[in-house]
């Protein structure tokens, strides 16, 4: 358990997360290897099933990161993610997946900084939480 | 809103409403009705489109069972303009499934009369069949006078189906013309209420006599109801401690065999390809072979568990709690049970109710400016 890493899928969209993503490797922050990016264009292009995807095969938290309220580049992508993460944040707590393993976070192209922090706090948060039941469950 | 009530013939509800419903089928405006009856091949009920008044002799709303969830044949019947009115004779849940539908834009209200009818519950399919089999004789009688009259509700060692049991809308609020029984006095009478404008349109053409809805309903009402909470909430409590772990929803899912009976039984399933029948689940064979050397083992097919979460997160703001699903289920896996218990869940924290009007929005289809900030963030260090 002391040596438990925990793997975090990161859906992140293209024009703010990512890029900051990108400047935080840029700025030579360094952020932990624990989370697997994955780029989309819009945090509006996450189907609840990309998030439970992750979480039954195994991955021991998600996050979803976006632009800002009224900064999305496609004007409305982040409300819709919203409103799709709260249906995901009522239903997945039902079924043994903590709160914690599912996060939403606005983070904007300058903002390699925070989203450096932003992994380094969820990788300490999930070290204590502990890895996901699906790891060792047969998914059936 | 407008009352009548109907005389009733030694509590022979059937022919009342046979003769309410010919008289309907014979206004000029309304082009057909479609209602539950007896088919001449076996005792089975199915819904049936009539344009013919002298073919409703096996007309028969109050049979405990409903094969499907009619408000799928009332979307294909609306999908475009018909041309004529249909008055379409539903059960409560059904109603609410096909304003979901509407709103799914999956279904058009204008060239329809909803005609909703009092619901006393239904038994499970394969109950149904065995419980009236080969027997000759007036089962739905039996049936209806020992619903309203109280008696309970136990035939053959049958009992009603869950979803019934649970069902806090036995009312057809969202109808345009109702059809009462519950505090009403059905040996002699049955209660003719509209709901909306095109109902009252519909009940100024009949020749019925103004009344008054008697004093005992909103009771009657109201004590049912109470019991069906109760039933849903201790329903609610049981299912969820049987899947609040990943391991305790495998077990719930064990049989299930990804026939998906249940999505195609589901009257608010809304897509037209589903997309676990796309090339997306086929998978390449070496992944499967992966994933067993991943794990050691896996049970096939694979993806079960996760299609019926995903189809939770699909619909379950839509879910009216109609029970097809389980009625659907080969493996009679309690999967209504389940949907209701997160759909009660999904639906409140969006302050929805499945079918409760065409005016709200779907959830998931609007938002707001400035909503649910307590989703965003990671909380404190």
């Amino acid at each position: 358990m002391t040596n438990f890493e925990p793997t975090i899928i990161a859906f992140v969209c293209n024009w703010c997360t990512y890029t900051a993503a990108d400047l935080a490797g840029t700025a030579r922050l360094g952020y932990p290897a624990n989370v697997r990016l994955i780029r989309i264009m819009c945090t509006g292009m996450i189907d609840p099933k990309y998030v439970i995807k992750a979480l039954l095969e195994g991955a021991d938290a998600v996050l979803v990161s976006g632009c800002h309220p009224g900064d999305c580049h496609y004007i409305n992508g982040n409300f819709k993610a919203r409103r799709r993460i709260k249906l995901l944040k009522e239903i997945l707590p039902r079924f043994g997946f903590k709160d914690e393993r599912l996060r939403l976070t606005w983070i904007g192209a300058s903002d390699g900084i925070e989203f450096a922090e932003t992994i380094h706090m969820m990788v300490a948060q999930i070290k204590t939480l502990g890895p996901n039941e699906a790891r060792t469950t047969m998914v059936i | 809103m407008k009352t009548a009530k109907i005389n009733v013939k030694d509590g022979d509800l059937l022919t009342t409403l046979r003769d309410f419903f010919r008289s309907i089928l014979r206004l000029e405006d309304i082009g057909a009705i479609l209602v539950p009856q007896h088919l001449s091949a076996k005792n089975v009920v199915m819904p049936t489109l009539v344009t013919d008044p002298k073919q409703l002799n096996g007309t028969d709303p109050l049979a405990p069972v409903f094969p499907l969830n009619a408000a799928k044949i009332v979307s294909r019947l609306t999908r475009k303009p018909m041309g004529a009115k249909v008055a379409v004779v539903l059960r409560p849940c059904e109603i609410r499934a096909f304003v979901e539908l509407v709103k799914l834009k999956q279904g058009r209200i204008e060239e329809v009369v909803l005609v909703g009818v009092d619901c006393l519950g239904a038994f499970k399919n394969g109950d149904y069949i065995q419980i009236v089999g080969k027997k000759e004789g007036d089962f739905t009688s039996r049936f209806y006078k020992d619903a309203l009259s109280g008696k309970k509700l136990t035939l053959e060692g049958f009992d009603l189906a869950p979803a019934c049991k649970a069902c806090e809308n036995p009312v057809p609020n969202g109808a345009d013309i109702l059809i009462g029984l519950f505090g009403v006095d059905t040996n002699n009478q049955l209660l003719i209420q509209t709901r909306t404008p095109k109902g009252e349109s519909l009940y100024d053409n009949l020749d019925l006599s103004d009344s008054e809805e008697p004093s005992e309903r909103p009771g009657a009402i109201e004590s049912l109801v109470h019991e069906r909470t109760a039933y849903r909430d201790k329903m609610f409590a049981e299912t969820t401690e049987a899947t609040n772990s990943l391991e305790k929803l495998n077990t719930y899912f064990a049989e299930c065999i990804n026939c998906y009976n249940c999505r195609v039984a589901c009257p608010v399933c809304y897509c037209k390809e589903c997309v676990f029948v796309t090339d997306v689940f086929n998978h390449d064979p070496v992944q499967y072979l992966r994933w067993a050397n991943r794990k050691g083992a896996i049970k096939m097919p694979t993806d079960t568990v996760f299609y019926h979460i995903t189809r939770i997160a699909h619909m379950s703001t839509s879910c009216v709690g109609c029970g097809q699903c389980t009625n659907a289920c080969p493996n009679d896996i309690p999967v209504m049970e389940l949907f209701r218990a997160v759909s009660y869940h999904t639906q409140k924290a969006f302050e929805y109710e499945a079918g409760r009007s065409i005016e709200d929005d779907l959830p998931l289809s609007v938002f707001r400016e400035d909503e649910l900030a307590e989703v965003v963030g990671i909380g404190k260090a």
